[in-house]
């Protein structure tokens, strides 16, 4: 199937850029009506997760802090959509999105969020601190950049082992900045590790927008001065991330070493939890949410297309609406940890 | 049934807002993610989003009413088929209490023990109060040494090279990496022939980017590989600290105990000589504060190897701390197949009756002279190498201060939080009846390294100072 050019995110340049001819970075994937309607469901999925989530933490179920991913759900869906089993995953501590992505359960994720032992850290780690390792997920890391040098890592071991499998590190375009990232790309084309790393450029690292942090905003750019390709991808569009995603497997799979996504996408809510939202208009807000939300543009053309009715989306939204409600309900009534558990999972 | 919408808390502190506007107005039909007020703190102006699909029914708080608590019924909205006069009992316009209705989860939940941010103030059982007693960890003795060994001198150097060659030779997923490792064959030759014999895949030259490879490091035993990251030394570790303490440390913690790092950090620690301030640190006291990190600092080449050999097989971070002027000294170890030497045990380096020092790692050579010196003098010393900072093996020191009712520590690293500060603490809790004397610490001077030769020996204890010490707790 043909690829066809995607359309670029409102108010910057074109996602098209291939730095590389045999990397066709910027293309969309042509999607079959199941893969539509996975998109649309597992996008949903985190949607609607991350609104209870704001309600729970509103309500004061959900301690401390809680970043939420509501806006940016196709970077991560369409991301694992191109993985295959045994490709590890790592993210920093907007994580919620990237767990229920990789298959981790809602009732797990949400009764860590609040803090109850059912939870996937029994309740110990919290919104920022999750992991799996059923479902290859590396965490959930609360220190900026860190997981770019440990996602590296997990590359490092799957280079070590000559298996197959690749690593895709996700952080933000605060994180960009960070010392360590640099570190690990020099690493990582130096010894040719398989890892994507995904740079989820939502515009602002909490209040500071792009412009007003970094010297280079091409993100994509930024493995340049190491050899590493990168590329823009339009992270509102599914379909861009998956064919950027495929490519970029490829890549890896095919020992020529890690590289960079920049994606670019948008976040709904504010930074944390409490963000006065002072940094940004809300037209511009508003204008993302209208013009360019990842679900809408899958639902739109599931309908266009009839591969599904209005009648078919509501009952997937039922349904999800229904496994969302089950993890609050079961996160709200499981207990908190036994006090036993203080002194446990400090050494083996 | 109609769903409440309540005052939301949008941050962990707030407890009360201002409802300074509605953007929605009776019978506006709502989904969610829409914007259906604001709200005021003394911190910022948020907007709060409806999570659920409906028509608003009624709004029970006016905009601009101030000190609205959170969880407070701010609205309520109907579900499809639902009218407004379906909404049940009046609603006082300012509940006096920040109390959630019956019917919403978080009622619910305090009936399964969990708690709502409202629940804060109340008193907590006491049984949610009492703190587990932190459980006791069980240390095996040291391996009786048959009879008939052949005892080798080895410098400690060789025994650490040895230790992680036989580890690499019996684990395949054991490698090196750091700066100098490989081809150069160890900045301070401890990895000696190990490119030779186990190749560039396991023995890896790094870039100089501790923070990067730390982290790289970290992130391969997570994977389930065992890395021996070598620091050149544990000075440039602090480039490095945040992978070892935030990511190696406490992740199997945070993930409740699916994944951790199982590897070793090792390499030269504290001062050397003449390389000032930068490069002279002794990190015992930071590290052995980490719950998380196991701690070790061997003195003799037996304990390097035995104590290395367990770090690499441990299932834990371990920080492996050595000293590059003991590296050319040598000892006696025994020639086993395979010695390895149990974590977290001290060893009685010398039995004595008068006094006891606890010493570790380098802080052993002034105290074995020192013990010399006043066995001369017919004081009789029992000298402990503690040999592992965490766990701590303080049993062992507690019963020779049962016999001798004096203690003296001896260690290079700075005085304040020290490892001798700490055993001080712990033994005057435990032991303050068997005490006869205050217990002295000898530690480095508080200050940095001094470069000048002179001020560098003034920097550092000396043998002399552990001598009178030992004399001042004997009352001598």
């Amino acid at each position: 199937m043909a690829p066809t050019k995607t359309a670029s995110v409102s108010g910057r340049k074109s996602a098209a850029k291939p730095a590389k001819k045999d990397f066709n970075g910027g293309t969309i994937a042509e999607f079959d009506k199941q893969q539509e309607l996975q998109a649309y469901r597992d996008m949903l999925l985190i949607r609607r997760f991350e609104e209870k989530a704001g309600q729970l933490y509103g309500m004061g179920f959900i301690g401390g802090f809680c970043h939420l991913y509501i806006g940016q759900e196709a970077v991560v869906v369409g991301m694992q959509m191109s993985l295959k089993e045994g490709d590890q995953v790592i993210t920093g501590y907007r994580d919620h999105g990237h767990m229920l992505a990789t298959g981790m359960s809602a009732r797990g994720v949400m009764a860590e969020l609040t803090g109850r032992r059912g939870g996937y850290s029994k309740g110990k780690g919290g919104s920022m601190h999750m992991f799996s390792k059923e479902k290859q997920f590396y965490g959930g890391h609360g220190i900026v950049g860190a997981q770019v040098s440990l996602g590296t890592g997990l590359a490092f071991a799957n280079k070590y082992r000559g298996n197959d499998s690749i690593s895709t590190a996700y952080f933000g375009d605060g994180a960009a900045n960070q010392g360590q990232v640099y570190e690990s790309f020099n690493m990582a084309q130096l010894w040719k590790l398989p890892i994507v790393y995904v740079i989820e450029n939502n515009r602002y690292a909490m209040g500071t927008s792009v412009s007003r942090a970094s010297a280079q905003t091409d993100f994509s750019q930024r493995g340049a001065s190491f050899g590493i390709p990168g590329f823009q991808v339009d992270g509102m569009d599914v379909r861009a991330v998956k064919a950027a995603g495929d490519e970029a497997a490829e890549h890896c799979r095919s020992g020529k070493g890690p590289i960079i996504l920049e994606m670019l996408t948008y976040r709904y809510r504010g930074h944390s939890m409490s963000d006065p939202a002072k940094y940004r208009s809300k037209d511009e807000v508003q204008k993302m949410r209208s013009e360019h939300d990842p679900i809408e543009q899958v639902k739109n053309r599931l309908l266009e297309k009839h591969w599904a009715t209005e009648e078919e989306l509501k009952a997937i939204d039922k349904d999800v609406r229904d496994v969302v409600s089950d993890s609050a309900d079961f996160a709200q009534s499981d207990p908190e940890p036994d006090t036993s558990e203080l002194y446990t999972d400090i050494l083996l | 049934m109609p769903i409440d919408i309540l005052m939301p808390a949008l941050s962990p502190t707030m407890e009360e807002g201002t409802l300074s506007k509605w953007l929605k107005k009776e019978g506006d039909q709502v989904t969610s993610g829409d914007v259906i007020a604001e709200i005021e703190t003394d911190k910022a102006t948020m907007e709060v989003e409806a999570v659920d699909e409906g028509v608003i029914g009624k709004l029970l708080i006016d905009a601009g009413t101030e000190n609205v608590k959170v969880n407070t019924p701010i609205a309520v909205l109907l579900q499809e088929g639902e009218h407004a006069d379906s909404i049940s009992a009046e609603k006082p316009a300012q509940p006096e209490a920040a109390k959630a209705d019956a019917d919403t989860p978080a009622a619910t939940s305090d009936a399964a023990g969990g708690k709502a941010r409202e629940a804060k103030d109340e008193p907590a059982s006491s049984a949610d109060n009492k703190v587990p007693a932190q459980p006791k960890i069980d240390v095996a003795a040291d391996p009786d040494i048959p009879e008939g060994t052949e005892m080798v001198s080895t410098t400690v150097r060789e025994a650490l090279r040895d230790a992680m060659a036989e580890e690499m030779r019996r684990d395949e997923t054991v490698f090196v990496m750091g700066e100098e490792v490989a081809e150069y064959q160890g900045a301070y030759k401890v990895t000696q022939g190990l490119l030779q014999e186990f190749g560039a895949r396991r023995v890896v030259d790094t870039p100089i980017t501790e923070h990067g490879f730390a982290g790289v490091g970290v992130g391969a035993a997570m994977a389930g590989l065992r890395p021996i990251v070598e620091f050149m030394t544990f000075n440039f570790a602090m480039q490095a600290i945040d992978q070892i303490i935030n990511s190696a440390a406490k992740t199997l913690y945070m993930s409740g105990g699916q994944m951790g790092a199982p590897m070793v950090f090792r390499g030269p620690n504290g001062a050397a000589a003449r390389v000032a301030a930068q490069h002279s640190q002794d990190y015992a006291a930071w590290y052995s504060s980490i719950p998380g990190l196991k701690v070790v600092m061997p003195y003799t080449a037996a304990d390097a190897k035995g104590l290395l050999k367990a770090a690499i097989r441990d299932p834990n971070p371990v920080i492996f701390l050595e000293n590059e002027i003991l590296y050319g000294q040598s000892f006696d170890v025994p020639k086993l197949d395979d010695f390895v030497l149990p974590i977290g045990k001290a060893r009685i380096h010398k039995q004595g009756k008068d006094a006891t020092i606890v010493s570790f790692g380098i802080g052993m050579t002034y105290a074995t002279k020192a013990v010399a010196e006043l066995e001369k003098e017919g004081i009789d010393v029992e000298l402990i190498d503690l040999r592992t900072i965490r766990p701590m093996d303080l049993p062992t020191v507690i019963e020779s201060v049962k016999k001798t009712g004096r203690l003296v520590t001896v260690e290079e690293g700075y005085p304040q939080n020290s490892v001798g500060t700490e055993i001080a603490t712990r033994v005057m809790q435990q032991a303050f009846d068997y005490l006869d004397a205050p217990i002295l610490t000898i530690a480095g001077k508080d200050v940095p390294m001094p470069y000048a030769a002179n001020l560098e020996k003034l920097a550092l204890p000396n043998v002399g100072e552990v001598v009178q010490a030992v004399k001042t707790v004997c009352y001598k």
